[in-house]
């Protein structure tokens, strides 16, 4: 289950970079863990540096497995983590971290609080956490996770542990970005109508059930069972896990059932398409991305500031002035 | 989206409190002043020792390092933690250290030569401190 080692990386620095970042570079293939971080963050912010170290970097990642969790706020996704953590520890694995937080759409600043959970995982100097805001973005995730993962992937993490932001029922943008999505959830979350609904239900690869020593787990358990058994056969039957995050209770069989759905992955050859469908989005929404900025330029915003005058006065309507927008006319 | 990927100026503050008083209020007082100032802000809890918080600093590669202690022990665990910080290249040239709680004027200024750019004691207006953050937070040399 461990990612390939075998083949040996490349550890010389790539000719495209110049002096300073080919240097941070081979500081970073070194395991300097503050290289990783500088790259982490000029990766995050969209600097010009962390697009070319990414460039230099990309072709080392695809070697780590990654694990999204989910879940509602208070679910223990936190808690979760720092065990996951330990666990893929104790078999010897390096772990990176990502973990997101909402940032306010107020003033865009962001309490990070995470790491509160994960203290004990400081002292391992295998482990690499990293918060992140959400910056903006809807679904979960932040706009810059993907590359994050990416570099945290190159520089030789084995397994890449991202934890999404207290998600309600449509952030699910987690279940493209890691090739394992597990749900966290919880006794006594809702009666089982909530079970029916579309969304975050639908993407979890793994149900675990937190906090099962409070009153009302069996009947969770049940309730997500009875669900499952009404999807369409998806070739995988997603495992519903007891645990008490806490305490570490049932968090070697969480490990093993994400083993399980990963060695599935592998034999039906989803593991490559998931792969092509993550690069696609990838670039779909990098493309969707870039062509808005070029969209907000000063005269773009004027032009936009005209367009939203139309629309409100119902000279024109909202599709047409879109279309107007894009072809600038 | 687009506001997403144009944000390179984002400021990244550590708070956290090093030793055995659990008094955070301070603390997530700072914390929150500072989020609804625009910056992320990592907050790590109490009970944190030296290492744990300049490993924090480290992997969250924060512009900020803010320490808030009540107990009395700051001359003792502030200028370790900066130690620990400097072990791993994270130093009062590239990183602020701030430093906050019921601190005498004469620790502030030993803390000052010890590495720390600022002392916050009680009458501290969090107002006062988000604007310090922001005006030397250019300053420093994050090459």
């Amino acid at each position: 289950m461990t990612t390939e080692t075998t083949a040996t990386p490349n550890t010389q620095p790539n000719p495209r970079l110049s002096g300073r970042l080919a240097e941070l570079e081979e500081r970073l293939l070194d395991g300097d863990r503050r290289a990783l971080a500088r790259v982490l963050s000029w990766v995050e912010s969209g600097d010009q540096r962390g697009r070319e170290m990414l460039r230099a970097l990309y072709p080392r990642s695809g070697r780590a497995r990654t694990i999204g969790l989910t879940g509602s706020p208070g679910a223990g996704k936190s808690t979760v983590t720092n065990e996951l953590a330990k666990a893929f520890r104790k078999r010897g694995q390096s772990v990176g971290i990502v973990a997101i937080d909402p940032s306010s759409p107020y003033t865009m600043g962001a309490i990070l609080g995470d790491r509160v959970r994960m203290t004990e995982l400081y002292s391992d100097s295998d482990v690499f956490i990293r918060s992140l805001a959400s910056r903006g973005a809807l679904g979960g995730l932040s706009a810059a996770t993907q590359d994050i993962v990416h570099v945290l992937d190159a520089y030789g993490k084995d397994v890449i542990l991202i934890e999404t932001v207290g998600a309600g029922q449509d952030e699910v943008d987690i279940a493209g970005a890691a090739q394992t999505t597990i749900l966290v959830n919880t006794p006594n979350m809702g009666d089982e109508v909530q079970t029916l609904k579309a969304g975050i239900m639908e993407i979890a690869d793994v149900l675990a059930v937190n906090k099962s020593d409070l009153p009302g787990a069996n009947r969770m358990v049940s309730a997500l069972k009875a669900l499952l058994s009404l999807n369409p056969d998806r070739g995988w039957d997603p495992p519903v896990v007891r645990i008490v995050a806490t305490q570490g209770e049932g968090i070697d069989k969480l490990a093993e059932a994400c083993d399980s759905h990963f060695a599935e992955l592998q034999a039906s050859g989803k593991l490559q398409s998931a792969e092509l469908d993550r690069a696609r989005q990838q670039i779909t929404s990098l493309a969707r991305a870039n062509v808005l900025n070029q969209l907000h330029t000063e005269s773009g915003e004027e032009h936009l500031a005209r367009l939203a005058n139309d629309v409100a006065s119902r000279v024109s309507d909202p599709h047409t002035a879109a279309a107007a927008w894009l072809a600038g006319s | 989206m687009s506001e997403a990927s144009t944000m390179t100026d984002q400021i990244r503050v550590l708070v956290a409190k090093p030793g055995l008083d659990g008094h955070d209020r301070g603390a997530k007082i700072v914390a929150r002043a500072l989020r609804d100032a625009g910056m992320e802000v990592i907050y790590t809890g109490i009970r944190q020792t030296p290492d744990m918080i300049a490993e924090a600093a480290l992997q969250e590669d924060v512009h900020v390092v803010a320490l808030s202690v009540l107990s009395g022990a700051h001359m003792e665990l502030f200028p370790r933690v900066v130690a620990a910080c400097v072990e791993r290249g994270i130093t009062p040239e590239n990183t602020l250290f701030l430093g906050g709680g019921i601190i005498p004027d004469e620790d502030a200024a030993a803390l000052q030569d010890a590495g720390f750019s600022a002392v916050f004691g009680p009458g501290a207006h969090t107002g006062d401190i988000a604007e310090y953050v922001r005006e030397h937070v250019p300053e420093l040399d994050r090459s």
